[in-house]
């Protein structure tokens, strides 16, 4: 009876170990998700999120039968006093032209501020068919007191966009950035030492 | 709690007993202090149900202040800042607080008798988890009075509204789920770690009790996703606090990313309300219809195979956020998988009454129209698994009729089903049977009136978790809200028939149903204190 009772408290002892160790490994398995998956949506283009450094331009010839629609939607954000505005809010592209646009920043308030635009692709399988060869959204910006700025975006829709996908829309969204977190600012140098 | 029996002195052959007097371990503790130190089961238990009970009804008084708002169009007795708040805090009073700590307690009580142990493997771990809950259910519940109010942003706070736009009581709400999800993670290790060590000799796993099966796979499914939740509301008050970005796109991280984890957890968190009901199910059915359970380990298989479906099907409540059409499909069609082995139990019970001598007692009823009305909440969640259906039903009173209907019905019922079932071996007499039925069967009628409108207002297009309307949606809501308080008033009567029956009635002998088998029906009716201090033996029937 007695070693029976003993027994049978190792045999506790053991299960609460591993449940413990499963539990210990659950918590991290759940933190380990949030690399696991930005690294699936940036391999899949799932999240609609697009590279965040500049693109190689895909030299393929263009495709002058099929036209693809690209939308270009500019918001605002709470606690950054920009405005920003696109030049056109459509543009109707041939896979594989490269086309530029100009996004106007305006600072309405009376301090210098910092701030980025963060894009977001819809429909979110297009992500990796909408290339950017220059973009002011890789970098954060910097504008003075009631500063206004042009800036471009240099993209080209690759040939390889999927049949179905006639109009993707590329979402700009305002963050303000603070000052600390800094890592890039318009016009100061990058980590090869090159202007941005 | 006025009449419990006295706490008999256990039998132990220590060396206390040399020296002519009893050694009762530790001086008995008595009034308040037996309950807040007790390390029994039974007692622990019965705790845990009477916190249940209270919580089910302080959950009850939220959706009925939310009915009251419902039961017109226009905005007539709350704010709907407060509104919000009220379906939060409804939701998750009764997921957390109600359902939860209900299945808990049952299983306190009932698994150590079922497998003929003599109580839980680790007992003072088990009167700690009971104890978190009071303090985290009173923190939550303090929220309501802070300045900005209690959390509003649904059961199931999506960021960015739970981080960015939450109010500040938001970081105390978080604090309560981490000591709740604590108090759930040390009961699932306390129930795995007795159900696998602590069995009669020669009872086999596949010999057990489905109700003592269900518990532990529930057990291991708590493991398992209850601390992907406490990571998600870590990383939420990180962002909250701390300055990261988690869930904020200005930093880099994904809202979208909120939702993944939440029902990585969230998914698996439905079937942890649901498998121990199956168990008291799959347990009342063959004793009032007097013929075995069909289909024992097709149950069990069942069980273990919705448990491990659970974990692929997360994202069929996201079919709108963006999903690319091979994640859609995917995730329809592994949701619809789970109807087979669901059809399987249901398939299985059915059998089970096909040519039993069946009797209608209280517990009998519930199981009955539990087996009903889950089954409507069932196919209701079919229609919601049919993803380009789902854009027209998402977010709408569909939804929020086919979660009540496999919750009320389904997950309440069965416990009312299991109390009115377990009640005389746990008070030693029978529950009035005339109120219990009455009970029953206002209860059916409150609850098809609550909720059946529900899928018509929602079909039509009422979006929840809205404190007004369009006014063609005014005659179902006014029927929901006639039926809510329906619902809720009837179910005093349930607090009535337990007291009564704790007081006193018709004297339970051991085996208090004729056709019932379990282990728990071979200790006297009430269950003395220490049952099994000896393990019994266990013979296999088949």
């Amino acid at each position: 009876m007695v070693t029976h009772r003993h027994a049978q408290r190792i045999a506790v002892k053991r299960t609460v170990i591993r449940s413990v160790a499963a539990l210990i490994g659950m918590f991290a398995f759940a933190f380990a998700l949030v690399p696991l998956y930005d690294v699936f949506c940036q391999v899949t283009g799932l999240n609609g999120k697009v590279s965040n450094s500049a693109q190689q331009i895909a030299h393929q010839s263009v495709d002058e039968d099929r036209y693809v629609t690209v939308q270009f939607i500019t918001r605002g954000s709470a606690g950054l006093p920009w405005q920003m505005s696109v030049a056109n809010h459509q543009l109707r592209v041939n896979p594989g032209e490269i086309s530029e646009i100009n996004f106007t920043f305006m600072n309405h308030s009376d301090k210098e501020s910092l701030g980025r635009a963060v894009p977001s692709v819809s429909p979110s399988e297009a992500s990796q068919y909408l290339r950017k060869i220059n973009c002011f959204c890789f970098d954060e910006q910097k504008l003075n007191a009631n500063q206004k700025l042009m800036l471009p975006l240099v993209f080209q829709v690759v040939r390889e966009l999927p049949k179905d996908i006639n109009t993707i829309t590329l979402v700009y969204t305002l963050y303000p950035v603070n000052g600390k977190e800094i890592s890039l600012v318009h016009g100061s140098r990058d980590k090869k030492g090159d202007t941005i | 709690m006025a009449k419990l029996p006295p706490k008999p002195i256990p039998l132990h052959s220590t060396a206390g007993v040399a020296d002519g007097h009893l050694d009762t371990h530790k001086a008995q503790a008595k009034g308040l202090m037996r309950w807040l130190l007790t390390t029994n089961h039974k007692e622990i238990g019965t705790l845990y149900l009477l916190f249940s009970l209270c919580m089910f009804f302080v959950g009850g008084i939220f959706a009925l202040v939310v009915r009251a708002e419902l039961f017109q169009p226009g905005l007539q007795l709350v704010e709907p800042e407060f509104f919000n708040q009220m379906t939060t805090m409804h939701g998750l009073i009764m997921v957390f607080a109600a359902v939860m700590p209900a299945f808990t307690g049952l299983a306190n009580w009932m698994i150590p008798l079922q497998i003929g142990a003599p109580d839980m493997a680790l007992p003072r771990l088990n009167n700690f988890s009971f104890w978190l809950l009071p303090v985290a259910f009173t923190l939550l519940l303090s929220t309501l009075l802070m300045p900005g109010g209690a959390p509003n942003f649904g059961w199931t706070f999506y960021a960015p509204l739970s981080t960015t736009y939450a109010p500040p009581s938001t970081t105390f709400f978080i604090l309560a789920l981490h000591i709740a999800g604590i108090s759930s993670i040390l009961g699932a290790i306390n129930i795995i770690a007795t159900i696998l060590n602590m069995r009669a000799p020669g009872m086999r796993l596949m010999d057990m009790p489905l109700f003592v099966w269900t518990w532990l796979i529930t057990a291991f499914l708590l493991i398992a996703v209850m601390p992907v939740l406490a990571g998600v509301i870590t990383m939420m008050l990180m962002d909250i606090n701390f300055g990261t970005s988690f869930f904020n796109a200005a930093g880099g991280g994904d809202p979208v990313l909120f939702q993944h984890l939440f029902w990585f957890f969230g998914h698996p968190e439905v079937y942890i309300m649901i498998l121990p009901a199956f168990g008291i199910v799959s347990a009342i059915i063959p004793t009032f219809a007097r013929k075995p359970l069909f289909g024992y380990a097709s149950m069990v298989y069942a069980t273990a195979a919705i448990a491990l479906l659970s974990f692929l099907v997360w994202a069929h409540h996201m079919f709108v956020v963006g999903l690319p059409l091979v994640a859609e499909l995917f995730f329809m069609y592994s949701t619809m998988l789970i109807a087979v082995p669901t059809g399987v139990k249901v398939f299985n019970w059915v059998t089970t009454l096909f040519r039993g001598s069946i009797s209608f007692e209280s517990p009998m009823l519930f199981a009955l129209a539990f087996v009903v009305l889950f089954t409507i909440g069932g196919f209701s969640g079919l229609m919601l698994a049919i993803a380009p259906a789902d854009f027209q039903y998402h977010d709408t009173y569909f939804v929020v009729a086919h979660f009540h209907y496999v919750l009320v019905p389904g997950a309440l019922f069965a416990i009312m089903a299991g109390v009115y079932y377990w009640l005389p071996k746990w008070t030693g007499h029978y529950p009035n049977e005339r109120l219990g039925q009455w009970h029953f069967w206002l209860s059916v009628i409150g609850v098809n009136l609550t909720f059946f409108p529900m899928h018509f207002a929602g079909l039509a297009g009422m979006p929840r978790r809205i404190p007004d309307y369009a006014l063609q949606f005014a005659d179902f809501n006014m029927v929901s809200s006639i039926g809510a308080f329906f619902f809720g008033i009837s179910q005093l009567l349930f607090v009535i028939v337990v007291i009564i029956c704790v007081r006193g009635g018709k004297k339970a002998p051991a085996k208090a149903w004729e056709g019932a088998e379990d282990l728990e029906w071979s200790v006297p009716s009430p269950a003395p204190l220490h049952t099994f201090e000896t393990p019994p033996r266990f013979e296999r029937s088949s």
